[in-house]
């Protein structure tokens, strides 16, 4: 696995040797409880305290508006369930993540309204979609900045307004644009927005809501005050201060061009890649900077993930399921795709860790692999 | 179409004790595996319609068989993944079984998971990903004969074991690339050599039911997939009559019923007959089940359609076979010859009990599969 040419960080990312620093203390003598009264305590809540404000600003938003979770499925299920009430309407989209997309399903169990807007075919969803779905009872409205698996970008800011204007709320799952983009919540105008830690070099098992000063929250777990009571439960002291160090580590990195340079490896890939016959890009428009979405005309991607793991390129397709198989994508069959194409499509998703003379080596393998596989089909 | 050596096996792992084995031995004989589970039902998907209780347990595919093929798959080191063929399944397998009950048929799953899906799809994706073989946990043999050149599928050494019955499909080709490890040896050594690697499965029960069934219910299964697809039960209740064509009794569906059947005659009828009546025939379009006594059970002739041969060629004329028509039919001696529209008729020496359209007929010579096909 060593030498494995890792193309999965949509899926999840390195943990940064910084970040891994950051935690190790509280793993070990610095162990204490944020809430004791103790140094000890004193200590681990400085070390909360101080990851709010790297996230607060690596989203420029105020650390009290940060909410720490246990990652991106909780936040997007605290947005959700924190704000809806049975008799509300939700504005939402068919290609969410499960984490919105399965909230919704239940909150519409629960008697909420819900709306699932189709993208485009390009995979973006459309403001005037959102303006036309809007109805009195329209309390939130949730659309995701980047998709988990084309990458396509939504314009969050005019959704925003929009949505502002018949006086909804906005929340959006920004956990794969974390790092990846620059995220404003104030310029994007939204009330919400979800994060993850482990998408942007930091631990599994954190992540945060951005919840604006002045929304109310009806919290998921009940128990201490911790988060200002919107979030009941020790806090995971290691995890949240390695996600502040990611978050600072992440503003950075986009400070320093960083989202070019991901982007200008991900359109040599890109290039490389499309020189195979019968390949083409799904959701070939305004994209997160490094997420390529490719489908290969008779191959079953399922297949190629596996020979493709087998010569050392981690890849995927489809959404994992419970069992770690895989499904068509919900995503690319919601932009029209057959299903037949949907299960020919591959998802490659680079990182700041990636690098150009890996770019190059994937290509080869994964031109010689699809391939050896359109042979082996016939 | 000799089969190479050191090359890439994929072990086909359902997480029993049979597939598991079969890796773990193959393993130690130092062969390059890939261990590959197929997901090919979701057994929570039928929860809570019609008849079926909100918590299904069931076997097939279930998130702890998917469990124990991996932890074996780590115990003895190989790369493992899972390969979803729910849609193949559904429209290869799962619909058919269906269509054939409603058609007054008894259909085998088993051969068309076999046909469809491990020896067609499994070993399309083994080749796609570098395998020239796969590796199953079937108790049957098999090898190639130059002399005739041909691959032979035969019975294995653990007759009580043999599932050749459920294999008659194989083309050359897939017989060509597939091991069959547990062929030589008897079920206790199986386990013993589990056991020796303390594979956690060890002590697994085998499987008995049809995979996707749970407990083998196939009446409730029926209702409840045709609920969950918006489909009605198409109305299929009807007369039970003898053999002579005489309304005996009433039934409420075809599907209910298989010929040999006893259980849900005997108070659907007008009058008790000495013995106990059994069902003889169901005809789907009248919706009459012919019932009547044992002895009218047995026949000695049946048509036999979409054959596949194995040990021969083609059938040119009269051969002398040993015939199965069930699974737990003992091979009876017969002849086959060919039949009108390339279907083969088969007529056994003695009578035979329930001789079941829908079920497989296949042909022996020995331990040899000399073919099969379906009973019209």
């Amino acid at each position: 696995m060593q030498n494995t040419i890792y193309l999965d960080a949509n899926a999840t990312t390195a943990l940064l040797p910084e970040v891994r620093e950051a935690m190790l203390p509280f793993l070990d003598a610095s162990f204490g409880n944020a809430s004791s009264v103790h140094q000890r305590g004193q200590r681990a809540r400085s070390a909360v305290d101080h990851a709010r404000e790297q996230v607060a600003t690596l989203i420029g938003c105020r650390a009290n508006e940060v909410v720490f979770t246990s990652g991106g499925t909780e936040s997007d299920n605290l947005a959700l369930f924190g704000t809806l009430r049975a008799g509300d309407h939700l504005i939402t989209s068919q290609i969410e993540h499960h984490a919105v997309l399965h909230a919704a399903e239940e909150l519409q169990k629960r008697g909420v309204e819900v709306t699932f807007l189709a993208p485009k075919k390009d995979g973006r969803i459309e403001t005037e979609a959102v303006r036309a779905a809007i109805q009195p009872n329209t309390r939130l409205v949730s659309i995701m900045l980047a998709n988990n698996e084309t990458g396509v970008l939504n314009p969050i800011a005019e959704i925003a307004k929009i949505a502002h204007e018949a006086g909804a709320l906005v929340h959006t799952d920004a956990v794969q644009g974390g790092g990846k983009i620059v995220i404003d919540v104030r310029s994007f105008g939204v009330d919400l927005l979800s994060l993850s830690a482990h998408k942007m070099h930091g631990p599994q098992g954190a992540g945060a809501l951005f919840v604006k000063k002045g929304v109310k929250l009806q919290p998921l777990f009940f128990g201490g005050a911790h988060e200002r009571q919107r979030r009941a439960g020790t806090e995971n002291v290691a995890a949240i201060a390695g996600m502040g160090v990611a978050a600072e580590y992440a503003r950075s990195f986009l400070k320093n061009d960083g989202e070019r340079q991901i982007g200008v490896l991900r359109g040599s890939l890109q290039e490389k890649l499309l020189q195979i016959p019968g390949t083409q890009i799904n959701g070939n428009t305004e994209r997160v900077c490094n997420t390529l979405n490719i489908r290969f005309d008779g191959v079953d991607a399922d297949a190629l993930v596996i020979a493709l793991d087998l010569v050392g390129v981690a890849a995927s397709a489809g959404s994992a399921c419970q069992s770690g198989s895989t499904e068509p994508s919900h995503v690319l069959l919601a932009m029209e795709l057959s299903e037949r194409d949907a299960r020919s499509s591959l998802r490659l998703s680079l990182s700041r860790l990636t690098k150009a003379d890996e770019i190059d080596r994937a290509a080869e393998i994964i031109a010689s692999t699809v391939q050896r596989l359109r042979n082996a089909s016939l | 179409m000799q089969q190479e050596t050191n090359s890439t096996i994929a072990v086909a792992m359902s997480g029993g004790v049979d597939s598991s084995t079969v890796a773990a031995m193959l393993r130690d004989e130092g062969h390059n595996l890939i261990g590959l589970t197929l997901q090919l039902w979701n057994q929570r998907r039928l929860a809570g319609h019609e008849g079926m209780p909100e918590a299904v347990r069931g076997r097939c595919c279930s998130i702890d068989d998917v469990y124990d093929a991996r932890r074996v798959a780590e115990q003895i080191g190989i790369p493992y993944y899972i390969v979803n063929q729910e849609e193949r399944f559904e429209a290869d397998v799962v619909r058919p079984f269906v269509n054939e009950y409603l058609a007054g048929r008894t259909p085998i799953p088993c051969t068309l998971c076999n046909n469809h899906l491990k020896f067609d799809q499994l070993l399309l994706t083994a080749r796609q990903i570098g395998a020239d073989r796969i590796a199953t946990g079937h108790y049957a043999r098999n090898h190639y004969d130059a002399e005739r050149g041909r691959w032979i599928l035969s019975r294995p050494a653990d007759k009580s074991k043999d599932q050749t019955y459920f294999l008659f499909g194989l083309t050359q080709t897939q017989l060509a690339r597939t091991l069959f490890p547990l062929g030589e040896m008897e079920k206790p050594a199986v386990r013993a050599i589990a056991q020796q690697r303390d594979l956690g499965v060890a002590t697994k029960p085998d499987s008995q039911e049809i995979c996707f069934i749970p407990g083998g219910d196939y009446k409730t299964f029926l209702a409840a997939y045709l609920d969950e697809q918006g489909e009605e039960m198409p109305a299929s209740a009807g007369d039970l009559v003898n053999a002579r064509g005489e309304v005996v009794g009433h039934h409420t569906g075809i599907h209910q019923f298989t010929v040999g059947q006893r259980k849900g005659i005997q108070q659907n009828l007008n009058a008790h007959p000495a013995s106990p009546f059994y069902v003889l025939g169901i005809d789907a379009e009248s919706h009459n089940v012919i019932v009547g006594h044992e002895e009218e059970l047995l026949t000695r002739e049946a048509i036999i359609d979409r054959v596949n041969w194995i040990s021969i060629p083609e059938l040119s004329g009269e051969l002398r076979v040993q015939a199965k028509v069930r699974h737990r039919h003992e091979p009876a001696p017969a002849t086959i010859s060919p039949a009108e529209d390339d279907t083969v008729r088969l007529v056994f020496d003695d009578l035979q009990r329930a001789v079941t359209p829908g079920q497989a007929a296949v042909f022996y010579q020995g331990n040899e599969v000399v073919g099969g096909g379906w009973i019209v």
